[in-house]
């Protein structure tokens, strides 16, 4: 994934939500995206997407372009798991969920159900194949909606703050299962030790530019770049000890 | 927002969990047996007391065959109080014919209407009761998409039940959040605070709606729902489930002819 001089403004403001971000990952990568809110991270991730459209800059995800053309496919290569679970699980049963994506690409009748059937195993999730979404908890739904974008067999997988309302052991299965998982992943967090603990590399986005990139370790562990993005370790955190 | 709100549910609360012949037919021959059915009690004409008979006696074998017990059944059809309320009105304040009942004037046309109201709103309330009971609401739109039913008007009921819950109890945290800073409305003049948070909740929904949108998009969503139909009902789903409106069927000539 290559992104370069993306620049966005919302219509209406005069502040750019973006101004011109550069980066580039590599297959195979976790890399963590860490920033103070309203520091464009979601309006980022929404790029990738093609969520919102391209005012200035270039995005390309593998030998694509971001255009119009391309949007379909684009939307294929990366998963998006957004914040909120309950606006990705919008079907009636998980298994419909799981089945939305592939079934818009085409893929239908036996083969969609045996991709279901196996995505959801693959998450951990087999069991709750017929539930309906607003029976789960915190920690399934989570699964289930990264279920939803993996049965589309993505490259990238993009997730959203996917540590927000979930209970210790629900995040440690989830940190078991993200880094289980083959794609190269994005992942947008306040969670530090969970960016830590996954992710390699880390970007810190602020103001709506890259401020800084590199491995999550050295970022985590310079107090005085932190402090001047609003960026805070848990009481008693210390990156050089983990 | 999360946790297991596994009970409490305003959705599936409906469904009464059991092994029956009417549990396992398929949703779309039950709904159209259903509307069948309602339809044939509907245009019978009051004065065929029997026939009414012969309805309640086939709808309660129906519910005695799904295993729903028979205080559940009671219970909801509680919806109807409010016609039973207007029904019995109607006897004191009809005109024309009157009779004495108890020593009391009362219309002869108007009791014929207060039956006929009891009569057809007691057994198409249970009719729709059995149907509620013994099929999940994914079925029923199941069901719904299998009988052609615009799949755009499918999607919104569907988006309705999935949402309906979380709304609920968004609207619950507003409440009670209202209560913990000492709000107690009692008049109708503190009614602002209640009407600003229908505002919210609209706004909210309104964004969730957008929200989820966005999600749909991501999923290469382009304007058609794609259809998720996995079990076709079989000829011996249709013939089961016809028999109910059959019944009625039957006894609605009968009871017209006569």
């Amino acid at each position: 994934m290559s992104v370069s001089q993306l620049r966005f403004t919302y219509p209406g403001e005069h502040h750019a939500a973006l101004d011109g971000i550069d980066l580039e990952v590599t297959a195979g990568e976790r890399v963590a995206l860490l920033g103070p809110n309203g520091s464009g991270k979601t309006t980022f991730v929404m790029h990738l997407n093609g969520l919102l459209e391209l005012q200035d800059g270039a995005i390309t995800i593998g030998d694509l372009a971001m255009s119009e053309d391309n949007l379909r496919e684009i939307r294929r290569r990366v998963g998006a798991v957004f914040q909120d679970a309950d606006d990705q699980l919008f079907m009636p049963t998980v298994r419909d969920d799981v089945a939305f994506g592939p079934a818009n690409l085409g893929v239908a009748a036996d083969e969609l159900d045996r991709l279901v059937v196996e995505t959801l195993e693959r998450v951990g999730a087999g069991a709750l194949i017929d539930r309906s979404p607003h029976h789960l908890s915190g920690g399934e739904k989570r699964r289930v909606a990264i279920a939803t974008v993996l049965s589309m067999s993505p490259h990238l997988l993009v997730l959203d703050e996917p540590t927000s309302g979930l209970d210790p052991a629900g995040r440690r299965e989830l940190i078991d299962l993200l880094v289980g998982l083959p794609q190269t992943q994005m992942v947008v967090t306040h969670d530090l030790p969970f960016a830590l603990q996954i992710c390699p590399r880390s970007v810190i986005i602020s103001g709506g530019r890259v401020v800084a990139d590199g491995p999550t370790r050295e970022l985590l562990a310079d107090a005085a770049l932190l402090a001047q993005h609003r960026l805070e370790l848990p009481f008693g955190f210390d990156p050089t000890r983990v | 927002m999360s946790g297991a709100h596994a009970h409490g549910s305003a959705v599936d609360s409906l469904f009464v969990e059991a092994e029956s012949a009417v549990h396992g037919l398929a949703p779309d021959a039950k709904l159209v047996a259903l509307v069948g059915f309602v339809v044939a009690a509907a245009l019978t004409p009051r004065t065929s007391v029997w026939a009414f008979g012969v309805y309640a006696v086939a709808i309660w074998l129906v519910v005695f065959v799904s295993h729903v017990p028979v205080r559940v059944v009671l219970r909801r059809l509680a919806v109807i109080v409010p016609f039973v309320i207007f029904a019995v009105l109607i006897p004191f304040i009809g005109g024309g014919e009157q009779t004495q009942v108890l020593g009391v004037s009362l219309s002869v046309d108007g009791l014929w209407a207060m039956w006929n109201i009891l009569a057809k709103a007691s057994i198409g309330a249970t009719a729709s009761i059995v149907l509620s009971a013994t099929t999940r609401v994914p079925d029923v739109l199941t069901g719904l998409t299998r009988l052609r039913v615009p799949r755009v008007l499918v999607a919104i009921i569907a988006f309705m039940m999935r949402y309906l819950d979380l709304l609920v109890r968004q609207l619950g945290r507003m409440r009670t959040s209202m209560t913990a800073r000492c709000h107690d409305p009692r008049w109708l003049w503190q009614v602002k605070p209640i009407a600003s948070s229908a505002g919210a909740l609209f706004v909210r929904s309104y964004e969730r709606g957008e929200r989820v949108h966005q999600a749909m998009l991501a999923r290469g969503y382009t304007g058609t729902m794609p259809t998720l139909d996995r079990r076709p009902a079989t000829a011996v789903d249709w013939s089961r489930a016809a028999s109910l409106p059959l019944v009625a069927v039957v006894t609605l000539i009968v009871a017209v002819v006569l």
